[in-house]
C-alpha cells in the first residue's frame, strides 16, 4: 500500500529544504516530490534494512562491535572523534559526551570547511539573518566563491533568488545577483553581473571595496584582476540597495587568505551598515554542520576543534583540528561519526587513518567505513530515524522518520560505546 | 522524608520573617510537621542558618540561538574560567556566557533553582529547548518575543483583536513559550531597514502601527488571555539620555498589568547640556504610583559583560560606539538580535552613572514586592555577581565606600549619596525569591507553604564571602554567595557550595485558549512569508516531554 510523508526535511545540505513530498510502498521510497537531484538520491537509493556490524571487513554482532569499539576507545591515548555534520544535534550530544569522558578530541567537518568563518567572526562578528529575511527583503544578492546551482540547488528557488517576499514582490524581477568568482560557474551563468576575480585575489578585492565603501579612492587601476571602475559600481549598488545580502562559499574559506579574506568580508558587511542594510551568510555544506557548531558551542564553548584531555574543553583550531592532529601522527584511534575522512582528507592525514584503528558510523559503507576496525551501519538521521537539524541559518527543523527504522540510530550507538567505555 | 531543623526561615510569601521553623519536605513538596521526628528522616541541621525559598531569576540570556552566538563569538571569554567533568557532572566552560551545564552548576551554587530565559524568537525555541535540556537542575520558562512579530503586527494594525489574540495564544502554545516578550517594538522591525524608532508614536515602516499601538494591544491580550506573568517590556531608548522621559510615558500610559525588564538601562536623564545622568529617582517615584507595574532592575554590575539583545539597533549602536566585534541576527518575520562584548568599568563616568541608576531604583522602589533584583544575565554583568549586589543592598558601609571609589562627576542630579536605606534578609528574600515567583505568577515557587516546590536554600552568615569571588573586582564583596545546602525538588543538590548531583527539573509553558480556526487563517500568509513549512513550525512534542503547563485566567 502507498503512504505519503508530507514535509519532510531533506538533511543533504545545509538548506534543509523542508518540503519534500515522499511515496511510500512497504518501507521503500518509491516517489520524490520538490527535491532537487542531489537530495533525489538521498531518498531514492536508500535501503533501511538491518544490517551487521563489521569487524576488520567480518560481520559481527552488535554487542561485539561494541565491546570492540570500547576497547579501542578507552586504551588509546590520544583518541579522535570527527565528523558530526551529517548527523543529528541529538548524536552530536552525545559525541561531545564520549569526547568528555574519553579525554579525546572532537572536530566536526567545520574544520576543513567554514572553521575559518568561525575564526573570523572571533575577530570581527558576524552581520547576519535568517534565510526569510533575504526572501523578503534582499534587492541585491553578492554569491562569493559558491556555487549554490551546483551544491545547494533549490537555494535560489526558495531562499534567495526567486521567490516574492513580502517587500520584493516581483521575485528575480526585484533583485540584482552579482557574483564573484575565479571562474564562470553555472551560478555566475545566471548573474547579472560577473566579476571574475583572479584565484588568490579575494583579500586584495576586499580591501579595496571597503576602501571604497570608506569613500577612499584608489590609486590601483585594478584590485583582484577586477578594474577600479568596475568595483566603483559594485560599491554604488552596494550603498544603494535596500537590503544587501553576501553568500560566500569555500572560494574564501578554503583558499589563500582563508579566515582573513572572511574577517575581510564582515568588516565590509559590518562597513556596509553605515549606509544600508546588510548581511552575511555562509553558504554551509553538510546538512547538519551548522548544529554541529551550534552543540559544540552550547557543550564546550567553542564551536570545533576541541580538546577534552584535561577534562574540561580547550579550543585549538590548528592543534586540535582534525587535520593537524592526523598529519602530525598524534591521534592513535579515531571515531569517525557520519563522514568521510578517508574520501575528503589531504592523503598525508589518510596515510595516518590507515596506520591507526578507526571506528566508523555511518549509514553508507563509505570508503572510510571499509578500512573501518568497526563499523556500525546506523539509521540516516531525517530517513529512518528522527532528531532535529540546524540550517545554515540557525533556523533547527524537527527530522521526521518517514521510514520505518530497524536499524539503531547514530545517538544510540554512541551510548552503548560510552557504556562500554565506562565498563573497559 | 526531609527535615530542615532549627533554621531562621524567610519567606515573605507567608510572612515569616526570620523566625526559627522547621520545613518538611516529601515527594518534592513543603508538606506539614509531623510533630516528632521519626528515625528515617534525614535531618539537615540548620541551626543559626538562614533558610529561603530557592532563588528565582526573572529575566536572564541562558539558552538559545543568541546566548549561543554569544558563546561561540567570545573565546576569550572562556579559557580560563572552566569546571572539570568529575563524580557524574558534566565539565564546561565561560565566564559572562558559560555553556549550559556549568550554568546549571553555578545557579544552583549560588542557592538559586528557577532562571527564565528572556528572549526566544519562536522559530527558533526548539534550539532554545535543546539547550534548557542540557542544563540540569533548575526549573525554566522561556519567553518569546512578540513585539516585531509581522503577522501579528498585520493583524494589530487592521484592528483585528481577536485574530491578534488567537495569533498571541497560538504562538505561545506552538513555541512552548511561558510569557510574551516585547524589544523595542516597532523599532526592530525598522532596523530591518537600518532604521529605529525614538518615540513611542513613530512609524512602523510599512506597517501603518506605532511602538504605542504595538504595545497597548500586546498589554491588552496577556491580560484577556489571562496569562500568569504579565508583558515583559524592553521598550525604546534603551541605553540613551532621555530614555527615563520615554520609559514615564508608558508607565503612565498603560492600562493593565505590566513588568519592565532591566529598568536600569531604560532611565537615564538627560540634564540641561544633554549630559546622561540618572532618572533613577524620577522613574522609581512614578513606580511607586503605578501599582498595576513591576520592574526588574538589571543592575550594572563592574567588570567584563556580553551585550546580547534582540534589539539590533541598539547592538548597531553600541558597535559604533565601542568598536567591539559585533554580531548581527534578524530573524525572519519576527524579530531580530545583536551581541557585542563589552566591560563596565568603574573609572568610566557611563558606567558610574548606570550603576548608580540601578541602584536609585533598589533603594527609592518602595515596595519590594514590585522590584526583582536581575543583572539581564549576561548584558549588566554575569549572573553569579548577585551576592555583590546583595551585599551592596544590605551594608550601607559597603555601599558608600563603593560610591566613593566613582568618578564624583557620575553623582550630577543623582540622590544616592543621601540613601541610607538598607535592605533587610526579608527584603532580600522578596526580590530573589517571592517577588520574583509573584511577578512571575508561579504559585508554587518562591516559598516554604504547605504544598510549595521544595526548593530551599540554605545559608550560614559566617560563610558571606566566603566563595572565592571570580569576578576579580577587588572591591567585590558579597553576601548569600555560598550555601551550605540547596534543597531542589526535595532532593539535596548542593552541599558546602558545591553541586553534588544532578536532579530532574521542568520548564513551564502556557497553552491559553483559542480559536483553533486561527491556523487556517494564517496558513497563507505564513507560507508566503516564512521558508519553513507551517506544519514544521510549532515546537514538537519531543522537546517538550519535561515541561509543566502553568494554567492561564
Amino acid at each position: 500500500m502507498l503512504t505519503k510523508a508530507k514535509d519532510v526535511v531533506c538533511t543533504f545540505c545545509g538548506c534543509l529544504c523542508d518540503d519534500i513530498i515522499l511515496t511510500l510502498d512497504e518501507n521503500r521510497i518509491v516517489r520524490v516530490e520538490r527535491a532537487c537531484a542531489n537530495g533525489m538520491g538521498l531518498f531514492k537509493n536508500y535501503n533501511p534494512d538491518l544490517l551487521s556490524p563489521k569487524i576488520r571487513g567480518k560481520e559481527a554482532s552488535w554487542e561485539k562491535a561494541i565491546k570492540e569499539a570500547s576497547e579501542i576507545l578507552s586504551s588509546a591515548k590520544y583518541p579522535l572523534i570527527y565528523g558530526l555534520s551529517s548527523t543529528s544535534s541529538e548524536a552530536q550530544r552525545v559525541s561531545v559526551k564520549l569526547a568528555e569522558a574519553l579525554g579525546a578530541s572532537i572536530d566536526s567537518t567545520s574544520s576543513v570547511c567554514h572553521g575559518p568563518t568561525g575564526l573570523a567572526m572571533q575577530f570581527v562578528g558576524e552581520p547576519t539573518c535568517t534565510l526569510g529575511e533575504i526572501k523578503n527583503r534582499a534587492d541585491l544578492l553578492i554569491f562569493w566563491g559558491c556555487n549554490p546551482i551546483v551544491s545547494h540547488s533549490r537555494h535560489f528557488a526558495r531562499y534567495s533568488v526567486m521567490p516574492k517576499g513580502r517587500f520584493v514582490q516581483d521575485g528575480r524581477k526585484g533583485r540584482k545577483m552579482v557574483v564573484i568568482d575565479v571562474r564562470l560557474t553555472q551560478t555566475a551563468r545566471v548573474a547579472d553581473v560577473f566579476l571574475q576575480v583572479k584565484p588568490g585575489g579575494d583579500f586584495e578585492l576586499l580591501v579595496a571595496l571597503k576602501a571604497l565603501v570608506k569613500g577612499k579612492s584608489l590609486d590601483a587601476v585594478e584590485a583582484g584582476g577586477i578594474s577600479t571602475k568596475v568595483l566603483q559600481e559594485l560599491v554604488t549598488d552596494m550603498k544603494a540597495c535596500r537590503y544587501g545580502m553576501i553568500f560566500f562559499g569555500m572560494g574564501l574559506t578554503m583558499t589563500k587568505g582563508r579566515d582573513l579574506n572572511v574577517r575581510e568580508l564582515f568588516s565590509l558587511v559590518k562597513e556596509l551598515n553605515d549606509h544600508t542594510k546588510f548581511s552575511a551568510l555562509p553558504m554551509r555544506g553538510h546538512g547538519n554542520v551548522t548544529g554541529a557548531d551550534q552543540v559544540m558551542s552550547w557543550l564546550c564553548g567553542y564551536p570545533f576543534a576541541v580538546n577534552f584531555s584535561k577534562g574540561y574543553p580547550r579550543y585549538g583550531p590548528g592543534e586540535f583540528s582534525v587535520v593537524d592532529l592526523l598529519c602530525n601522527k598524534e591521534t592513535d584511534a579515531l571515531l569517525v561519526l557520519a563522514s568521510d575522512p578517508v574520501a575528503h582528507l589531504p592523503s598525508k592525514a589518510v596515510d595516518h587513518i590507515m596506520e591507526i584503528p578507526t571506528i566508523v558510523i555511518d549509514p553508507a559503507e563509505s570508503l572510510s567505513a571499509k578500512k573501518a576496525t568497526v563499523y556500525f551501519p546506523t539509521a540516516m538521521y531525517g530517513v529512518d530515524c528522527e532528531g532535529t537539524a540546524y540550517r545554515m541559518d540557525g533556523v533547527p527543523l524537527r527530522l521526521k522518520a518517514p521510514m520505518k527504522g530497524n536499524r539503531p540510530s547514530d545517538e544510540e550507538v554512541l551510548e552503548a560505546i560510552l557504556e562500554g567505555v565506562r565498563r573497559c | 522524608m526531609l527535615v530542615i531543623k532549627g533554621g531562621q526561615v524567610y519567606d515573605p510569601i507567608n510572612g515569616i520573617n526570620g523566625e526559627t521553623k522547621d520545613i518538611w519536605i516529601e515527594g518534592g513538596k513543603i508538606v506539614e510537621s509531623l510533630g516528632h521526628i521519626p528515625q528515617d528522616v534525614t535531618v539537615i541541621d540548620a541551626l543559626g542558618m538562614i533558610v529561603m525559598p530557592g532563588g528565582i531569576d526573572i529575566h536572564a540570556h541562558i539558552a538559545g540561538s543568541k546566548v549561543n552566538t554569544g558563546r561561540k563569538l567570545c573565546p576569550e571569554d572562556h579559557y580560563e574560567h572552566f569546571r572539570m567533568a568529575k563524580g557524574g557532572l558534566r565539565s564546561g566552560v565561560g565566564f559572562t556566557v558559560p555553556t549550559t551545564f556549568l550554568t546549571g552548576y553555578k545557579y544552583a551554587e549560588m542557592g538559586y533553582t528557577t532562571v527564565v530565559e528572556a528572549a526566544s524568537a519562536p522559530i527558533v525555541t526548539r534550539h532554545t529547548y535543546e539547550e534548557l535540556e542540557d542544563m540540569p537542575i533548575l526549573d525554566k520558562a522561556i519567553l518569546i518575543t512578540l513585539g516585531n512579530n509581522e503577522l501579528l503586527m498585520d493583524r494589530i494594525a487592521m484592528g483585528e483583536m481577536d485574530e491578534a489574540r488567537d495569533l498571541v495564544a497560538w504562538l505561545l502554545k506552538s513555541a512552548g513559550g511561558y510569557g510574551v516578550k516585547v524589544v523595542n517594538p516597532g523599532g526592530v522591525e525598522n532596523w530591518k531597514w537600518g532604521g529605529n524608532v525614538t518615540s513611542w508614536d513613530d512609524e512602523v515602516k510599512y506597517f501603518n502601527l506605532s511602538p504605542r499601538k504595538i504595545t497597548k494591544a500586546l498589554i491588552k491580550i496577556a491580560d484577556e488571555l489571562g496569562l500568569p506573568h504579565p508583558v515583559h517590556l524592553h521598550g525604546i531608548n534603551l541605553g540613551l539620555p532621555g530614555s527615563d522621559i520615554t520609559t514615564a510615558e508608558i508607565i503612565k500610559d498603560a492600562c493593565g498589568r505590566l513588568h519592565l525588564c532591566h529598568l536600569q538601562f531604560l532611565s537615564y536623564g538627560k540634564d540641561k547640556k544633554g549630559r546622561m545622568c540618572s532618572g533613577g529617582s524620577y522613574i522609581a517615584n512614578l513606580v511607586n504610583e503605578h501599582p498595576n507595574v513591576t520592574l526588574d532592575v538589571g543592575q550594572i554590575v563592574f567588570g567584563n559583560a556580553t551585550t546580547m539583545t534582540s534589539d539590533g539597533p541598539l547592538e548597531y549602536r553600541i558597535q559604533k560606539m565601542t568598536g567591539h566585534k559585533w554580531c548581527n541576527d534578524d530573524v525572519e518575520c519576527e524579530t531580530g538580535g545583536g551581541i557585542v562584548p563589552l566591560e563596565y568599568k568603574i573609572t568610566s563616568l557611563s558606567s558610574a552613572i548606570q550603576w548608580i541608576t540601578g541602584m536609585e531604583l533598589f533603594l527609592l522602589v518602595k515596595d519590594p514586592w514590585s522590584i526583582a533584583l536581575t543583572t539581564d544575565h549576561p548584558n549588566a554583568g554575569p549572573f553569579f555577581c548577585y551576592p555583590q549586589i546583595i551585599r551592596l543592598l544590605m551594608d550601607r558601609d559597603y555601599r558608600n565606600y563603593f560610591i566613593s571609589l566613582l568618578p564624583p562627576r557620575a553623582f550630577r542630579g543623582s540622590v544616592l549619596k543621601d540613601l541610607d536605606r538598607e535592605y533587610s534578609l526579608y527584603e532580600i528574600a522578596i526580590i530573589t525569591r517571592a517577588a520574583q515567583a509573584k511577578i512571575l505568577g508561579l504559585a508554587n515557587k518562591g516559598h516554604l507553604g504547605i504544598g510549595a516546590d521544595a526548593d530551599v536554600s540554605i545559608y550560614a552568615p559566617e560563610n558571606f564571602g566566603k566563595r572565592q569571588c571570580i569576578c576579580r573586582f577587588k572591591h567585590c564583596r558579597r553576601a548569600l554567595d555560598f550555601p551550605s545546602w540547596v534543597i531542589k525538588g526535595g532532593e539535596v543538590v548542593v552541599k558546602d557550595g558545591v553541586v553534588l548531583n544532578e536532579v530532574p527539573s521542568v520548564v513551564f509553558r502556557v497553552v491559553p485558549s483559542h480559536d483553533e480556526s486561527i491556523k487556517d487563517k494564517i496558513r497563507e500568509e505564513f507560507e508566503k512569508y516564512y521558508t519553513i513549512s507551517f506544519d514544521n513550525y510549532p515546537v514538537q512534542e519531543d522537546y517538550l516531554k519535561n515541561t509543566k503547563e502553568v494554567i492561564c485566567g
